[in-house]
């Protein structure tokens, strides 16, 4: 008797990479700047992080269940993602049902909307966060105190000392302009002795979940490294720091973490080139211009926003290409 | 040392090459032997024997229909039994001889004494033409798989110039390991092969390709070619689809064929090390192209093997002498695992296209449901043609076939890198098939 064999067309065999091993992965890389979340904001973070997580767990069941009624994702570590990388854009010591809206926001509005996972324009997050920085600019733009801001002894006119609640960013912006450079605590920024958002505190703990994804090929280099190069060029272009302006605020996060998400960023090398040069550019311009301390996430979702178009025109080279005559 | 590879995109998966070293083992003759007429791309042979006419060994039994078409030869002495349409491994209908072979011990011994092979100097003495003829006689096609009639690869067209050939020993599927055997066991017929092509086109060097992870292949041929200057060994870094005709000659040489072209337009005459040993055995032993190296192979199988084995046998025969079909068999494919095509039936014969037959278990013979696309662009970053398979798909799906033409969806050689990739599990592949398939019957 013949045997019952399966037909199906090539290839037969698969990577065995899946949706799940990408994000789970970005969740390990995402744990380095957690820990350092929790060593410098203690249990404001853990309760931030862990109210955002569950909002955005439990909004992306309860549509998908009595809305789209499609079976539960929630395995695949995606909302995951987007309610530990929206705590990560918060101050520690936002309301919790602030959060509980950021988180509401994000995955309904930033990602349900579209209709799900692959389908959004924006990051989700960012989504979030922009919301709330909108909603609330006050609560947004209010840190704890007796965190470090980064500078060492510094006094200017509004006799800012070290542990006053502000970032070194917004007391830039604020007109305290011209700090020394002997006066930044780079070293403590770089490990997270930093004012500023839960995530974004920790420059080497970012870095490492950098490493982490280039090691297991989640992400390639193009985006983070296009963004930080781009940055450190134009804040030297317009008499910044290069390092500072890569180390303090949401850069580094957003590089790594926000900027390099599947769904919203182009698809070929040199779209990403494109797109993570001008993130750099455009958060730069605003930090220096803007009324805003901070530009990466604006940045991010305008260069979201682009991404369609930079598809439509960033082909990869095609083997053989005929040349033009 | 950065080893040689194509430029862009490809894979590498698991070589899985369970038959690596060992020898080549004759199979016996089957008591009838089925013989497609279709056993090469293009027009199907014409057959020229009529049921109850006796063939010997080596005789043909249907000719050339066209210029693109090979003939057809009988690797067995025996009786035409019938002309009728049987089931390829696919399980479409196709045209075949059925023959009842006779004297199954003596078969292959008797003609190898009938024919004097020719001696060094007659073979020296054949001019271009007459060897293109010989392989156009003897039946010669592309043995990597797409069956390409050699006759035609090798009549270069007027006002082109082939100035390299490679032979290509990349054996990059997974899985198979036909060429390995035959490169470690015949060199110096492969090199004799290579030369009556250089002949035949008129071509002042040749290069045989090899992956690395061939080392003995590879040190084989390097001791065999010691002193010779106008053949090199290359050896290539172990990549995905190496073997294809575009990337090989990328990897070799460094240049691109022109989207569309030939590639002879990059100055390169490609053929497998398994043809170029055909040709050895046509024009030195004047023997058609009657037998093949078929690698079965397989996770469960108990004696996988290199089996030497005569077109027209069944593939069940193939893999009795494996050791036969495992209980938890779920797929048997025909080629290596990222190119092959899946069999429907077992009774169905070996044709020249078969460099292996792969039996898988049914754990691995599923596929995994299919989940939103998430633009991680694997697949673009993947193609070695430098296409955009995501948005073929979606194009695909919405049947917009004008675009996606637009798309050079023609240059897609069908690799499979992209579904491969992909961590959605998304039948890329397929898709793109279906649409190549429509914009071919659009009008031009």
């Amino acid at each position: 008797m013949e045997p019952k064999l399966t037909v199906s067309l090539s290839p037969h065999i698969h990577s065995r990479n899946s949706i799940d091993r990408c994000m789970w992965n970005v969740i390990i890389a995402l744990i380095p700047a957690l820990a350092v979340a929790v060593w410098t904001f203690r249990t404001d973070a853990v309760l931030t992080i862990g109210v955002c997580v569950a909002a955005c767990l439990a909004t992306e069941w309860l549509i998908e269940r009595f809305l789209f009624h499609r079976p539960c994702t929630l395995a695949n570590g995606s909302a995951l993602i987007t309610g530990l990388l929206l705590a990560f854009n918060l101050p520690s010591i936002l309301p919790w049902w602030m959060a509980v809206i950021g988180s509401v926001v994000a995955i309904g509005i930033g990602k349900m909307s579209f209709g799900g996972l692959g389908c959004n324009i924006w990051n989700p997050a960012l989504v979030g966060r922009v919301f709330l920085l909108i909603s609330f600019p006050a609560a947004m733009t209010t840190w704890p105190t007796g965190v470090s801001s980064g500078l060492t002894h510094f006094s200017g006119a509004s006799g800012a000392d070290a542990t006053t609640g502000a970032t070194l960013l917004a007391t830039l912006n604020s007109g305290n302009g011209q700090i020394g450079l002997d006066n930044v605590d780079f070293l403590g920024m770089a490990v997270g002795q930093m004012n500023g958002s839960l995530g974004e505190v920790g420059g080497i703990a970012i870095l490492i979940g950098l490493v982490y994804l280039l090691c297991t090929r989640v992400i390639t280099w193009h985006i983070p490294i296009s963004i930080i190069a781009s940055a450190a060029l134009f804040s030297w272009a317009f008499g910044g720091n290069p390092l500072l302006d890569i180390f303090a605020g949401g850069l580094l996060l957003g590089a790594v973490f926000m900027a390099t998400d599947y769904v919203t960023s182009p698809m070929t090398h040199t779209g990403q080139l494109i797109y993570g040069f001008m993130i750099g550019f455009i958060t730069i311009v605003i930090r220096r211009y803007g009324s805003y301390p901070e530009g990466m996430s604006f940045a991010i979702l305008l260069m979201n926003s682009f991404t369609p178009l930079i598809n439509r025109y960033c082909h990869p080279r095609l083997f053989g290409r005929r040349k033009k005559k | 040392m950065k080893l040689k590879s194509f430029g862009k995109g490809g894979i590498h998966p698991n070589p899985s090459k369970l038959t690596s070293g060992m020898p080549i083992i004759e199979v016996g003759v089957s008591s009838e032997i089925r013989l497609e007429l279709a056993e090469s791309i293009g027009v199907p042979s014409r057959c020229i024997v009529r049921p109850g006419q006796t063939v010997s060994a080596g005789e043909m039994i249907a000719e050339a229909a066209a210029f693109v078409s090979a003939p057809v030869h009988s690797p067995v002495a025996g009786t035409v039994k019938r002309i009728e349409k049987v089931r390829d491994p696919q399980g479409f209908w196709r045209e075949a001889v059925i023959i009842a072979t006779e004297h199954i011990e003596t078969a292959v011994d008797e003609v190898e004494a009938e024919l004097s092979p020719r001696t060094q100097e007659e073979v020296d003495a054949l001019t271009p033409k007459e060897i293109i003829d010989i392989v156009g006689d003897m039946g010669i096609v592309g043995l990597g798989g797409a069956t390409f009639p050699t006759r035609v690869k090798l009549s270069i067209p007027e006002g082109k110039k082939a100035e390299i050939v490679i032979l290509n020993g990349a054996e990059c599927e997974p899985y198979l390991t036909c060429d390995e055997t035959i490169m470690c066991g015949y060199p110096d017929r492969i090199v004799a092969g290579c030369r009556l092509i250089m002949k035949a086109v008129d071509a002042p060097k040749a290069v045989i390709g090899i992956e690395a992870n061939k080392p003995q292949a590879i040190a084989t041929f390097r001791r065999y070619l010691k002193g010779c200057d106008d053949i090199e060994v290359v050896k290539l870094r172990t990549r995905y689809p190496q073997g294809g005709e575009k990337q090989l000659i990328k990897a070799v040489t460094g240049r691109e064929v022109p989207e569309g072209g030939l590639p002879v337009d990059a100055g390169a005459v490609v053929d497998n090390v398994a043809t170029a040993l055909a040709i050895y055995e046509a024009v030195y032993n004047r023997k058609p192209l009657t037998q093949r190296v078929v690698t079965v192979t397989g996770p469960l199988l108990r004696k996988p093997g290199n089996f030497m084995v005569k077109i027209g046998t069944t593939i069940s025969t193939l893999i009795e002498a494996a050791g036969g079909l495992p209980e938890d068999t779920g797929k048997v494919i025909a080629g290596g695992p990222m190119m092959g095509k899946a069999m429907s039936r077992l009774d169905a014969p070996t044709t020249k296209a078969i460099s292996g037959v792969l039996v898988l278990p049914k754990s691995m013979s599923g596929r995994h449901p299919e989940e939103p696309c998430i633009r991680c662009a694997k697949c673009v970053s993947g193609c070695p043609m430098g296409l955009e398979p995501y948005q073929m798909m979606n194009l695909s799906i919405m049947k917009r076939f004008e675009e996606i033409k637009d798309l050079h969806v023609l240059s897609c050689l069908e690799c499979g890198c992209c579904s491969y990739v992909c961590p959605s599990h998304r039948p890329l592949l397929d898709y793109i098939r279906y649409a190549k398939q429509e914009i071919r019957k659009l009008p031009k």
